[in-house]
């Protein structure tokens, strides 16, 4: 197969209805289902009818999509204190399935949905597979692993309710996923960018990728770049596209983007995003980072309002080249957890990477941030590393290149920097989760 | 025809305690002769310019140990043990218009020497013989206190 060219791309769109509407017309979707879905959560979950009370507010001072800055946030904790399902808002009768998640850092999370959350999410991801040129002809090699983990059954659920054919081989195995997605004729595939990128070099040394009918591929679960994008596409001759999702708002295809890349189309009659400023929970304005929330507004079994994802992203309203309308947010900036406020200012490692990656191979990308206050003033060090390639006899030249990271850095996060340069290889390689920031402020 | 040049290891050390130790040790360890040495400081980082007797096995045995250096072309100019020598030799490199990037010295028995850094290294042993200073070759330097 080769890649289709953006000129040469038939946009199919699932539900225009839905999906290229106003945002008027959708906000007054939004605000129905808000209101349904705050009353569900007041009369049936006490955890939000505890919640809402101490904040002082009642179902009814919930009137439209406007309103839900009076309601409560939910964070992660919430969801472990209540565990496994201290927040299902139906009787057990009516739950049909479980998902969760592995639970890397402590107690799983489990999530149950009753058979309308199933179809609505299968919905969703009816609609983004449609978005990535598929229909019911086609056939989706699913190598995600099935099990508690929603990517796997997610796909399969979708494919499902788009009327294609679900392969479900599940993860590993690469010898035989390889075999299978050849004798099969697969026509798009779907799991972890990285997995893609893995099993895309397996089969070009196998040989096997002019005999393959893959023409598309669904990668999520993960952070990846354009240029890891790009590499698969380039390897298998196919088009890739992000997917988002979290088991706590359904699992895949909250978002996914369409052929043009430029965001994330969210699901938004179905999960409801606002963008806040972590340190305030405010609004940010429209365009500018913050961490993304989601509230629930179809959920039965487990609605959810405000759920804090600690992603940090932007969002977009204007309508996307695809015709949709679906608002899209921007690739991840990174994690609230990751984040400090140094002097005023919100700084994400993340953007350090960004910004030494910017300079175009001058420096590695392999930083240390160390927070200090010095006579009551946040000092932000950031340690760089003096690679071979770049190190110079000459102290003025390794000068003006720790003025230059110091000035790049600088425009990037707004507030004045320390850069000191290290020995190669004295920083921590980004295998997981680095360490990337020391905060030794005793605050 | 044999360089002009000589080939000078230049590593950079952390400010931290012991680290010049180690990256000595290494050396003394693998039988790399310290012909000259000179250490700047910074606020936050050494830069430590060495010749030794033999830069090439020394640059790959410290790239074994996890250390960074490279290797730079400098010029050892040859000034005798009387005053004033050194300032004529500079006075000849001023008039030429020739830009020093540093320069340190070592002394070794009735010989002593400059070594520089510049971008014009074969200008500078061009004028330097012409006003009837010698240069040291490599093997020459690498051996100076065998």
């Amino acid at each position: 197969m080769s890649k289709i060219e953006l000129k040469d791309w038939q946009e199919k769109i699932r539900t225009p209805e839905i999906e290229c509407i106003s945002r008027d017309e959708m906000a007054s979707i939004q605000s129905k289902r808000l209101v349904e879905v705050v009353n569900r959560v007041y009369d049936n979950v006490p955890f939000y009818h505890e919640k809402m009370k101490d904040l002082g507010v009642e179902p009814g001072d919930i009137k439209d999509i406007s309103d839900i800055n009076k309601l409560p946030f939910t964070t992660k904790e919430d969801i472990r204190n209540n565990y496994p399902f201290g927040l299902r808002a139906v009787p057990e009768e009516q739950v049909v399935r479980v998902q969760g998640t592995s639970g890397t850092t402590g107690k799983l999370t489990v999530i149950p949905y009753t058979q309308k959350d199933i179809d609505v999410w299968g919905e969703c991801l009816a609609r983004e597979l449609t978005m990535a040129g598929l229909t019911k002809e086609d056939r989706i090699h699913i190598c995600y692993g099935y099990g508690l983990f929603t990517g796997g059954m997610g796909l399969d659920i979708g494919v499902s309710k788009l009327g294609a054919t679900a392969i479900p081989m599940s993860s590993g195995n690469t010898k035989r996923q390889m075999m299978c997605m050849e004798d099969f004729g697969a026509t798009a595939f779907a799991c972890t960018p990285s997995y893609a990128l893995y099993l895309a070099e397996s089969l070009k040394e196998a040989g096997v990728i002019p005999r393959l009918k893959i023409k598309a591929g669904i990668h999520g679960a993960e952070p990846w770049t354009k240029a890891m994008r790009e590499k698969i596409e380039g390897i298998l001759g196919i088009n890739c596209f992000d997917i988002y999702g979290l088991c706590e708002i359904s699992g895949p295809g909250v978002a996914m983007d369409c052929i043009h890349h430029k965001g994330l189309h969210i699901q938004v009659d179905h999960f409801y995003p606002e963008i806040l400023d972590p340190g305030t929970g405010t609004a940010t304005k429209e365009g500018e980072y913050g961490e993304l929330v989601f509230t629930t507004l179809s959920k039965e079994a487990y609605p959810l309002l405000r759920y804090r994802t600690k992603d940090i992203t932007s969002i977009d309203y204007s309508r996307c080249d695809c015709g949709r309308t679906l608002p899209r947010i921007s690739t991840f900036k990174g994690r609230t957890d990751d984040m400090k406020v140094i002097r005023g200012v919100n700084v994400f490692p993340t953007q350090v990477e960004q910004a030494l990656v910017s300079m175009g191979g001058a420096v590695a990308p392999h930083y240390l941030l160390v927070v200090d206050r010095v006579n009551n003033l946040d000092v932000l060090t950031v340690m760089v590393e003096v690679d071979e390639s770049y190190f110079s006899d000459e102290i003025k030249k390794l000068d003006a290149l720790r003025d230059k990271v110091g000035k790049v850095l600088k425009q990037a996060l707004g507030i004045a920097v320390k850069v000191k340069l290290v020995e190669p290889k004295t920083i921590q390689r980004s295998e997981g989760k680095a360490t990337r920031v020391i905060d030794n402020r005793e605050i | 025809m044999e360089n002009n040049t000589i080939k000078q290891l230049s590593i950079f050390i952390e400010n931290r305690e012991g680290r010049l130790d180690e990256v000595l040790h290494v050396l003394g360890e693998n039988d790399i002769n310290i012909v000259a040495l000179s250490l700047a400081d910074t606020e936050d980082y050494g830069m430590l310019r060495l010749i030794v007797s033999d830069p090439l096995k020394a640059k790959m045995i410290l790239k074994e140990a996890g250390i960074t250096s490279m290797v730079t072309d400098v010029v050892a100019i040859k000034v005798s043990h009387a005053t004033g020598s050194l300032s004529s030799a500079m006075h000849v490199i001023v008039e030429a218009g020739i830009n020093v990037e540093y320069m340190y010295c070592f002394a070794n028995g009735a010989e002593a020497s400059a070594i520089l850094k510049t971008d014009e290294p074969d200008k500078l042993v061009e004028v330097l013989g012409k006003s009837g200073f010698a240069v040291y070759k490599e093997l020459e330097a690498y051996n100076a206190n065998a």
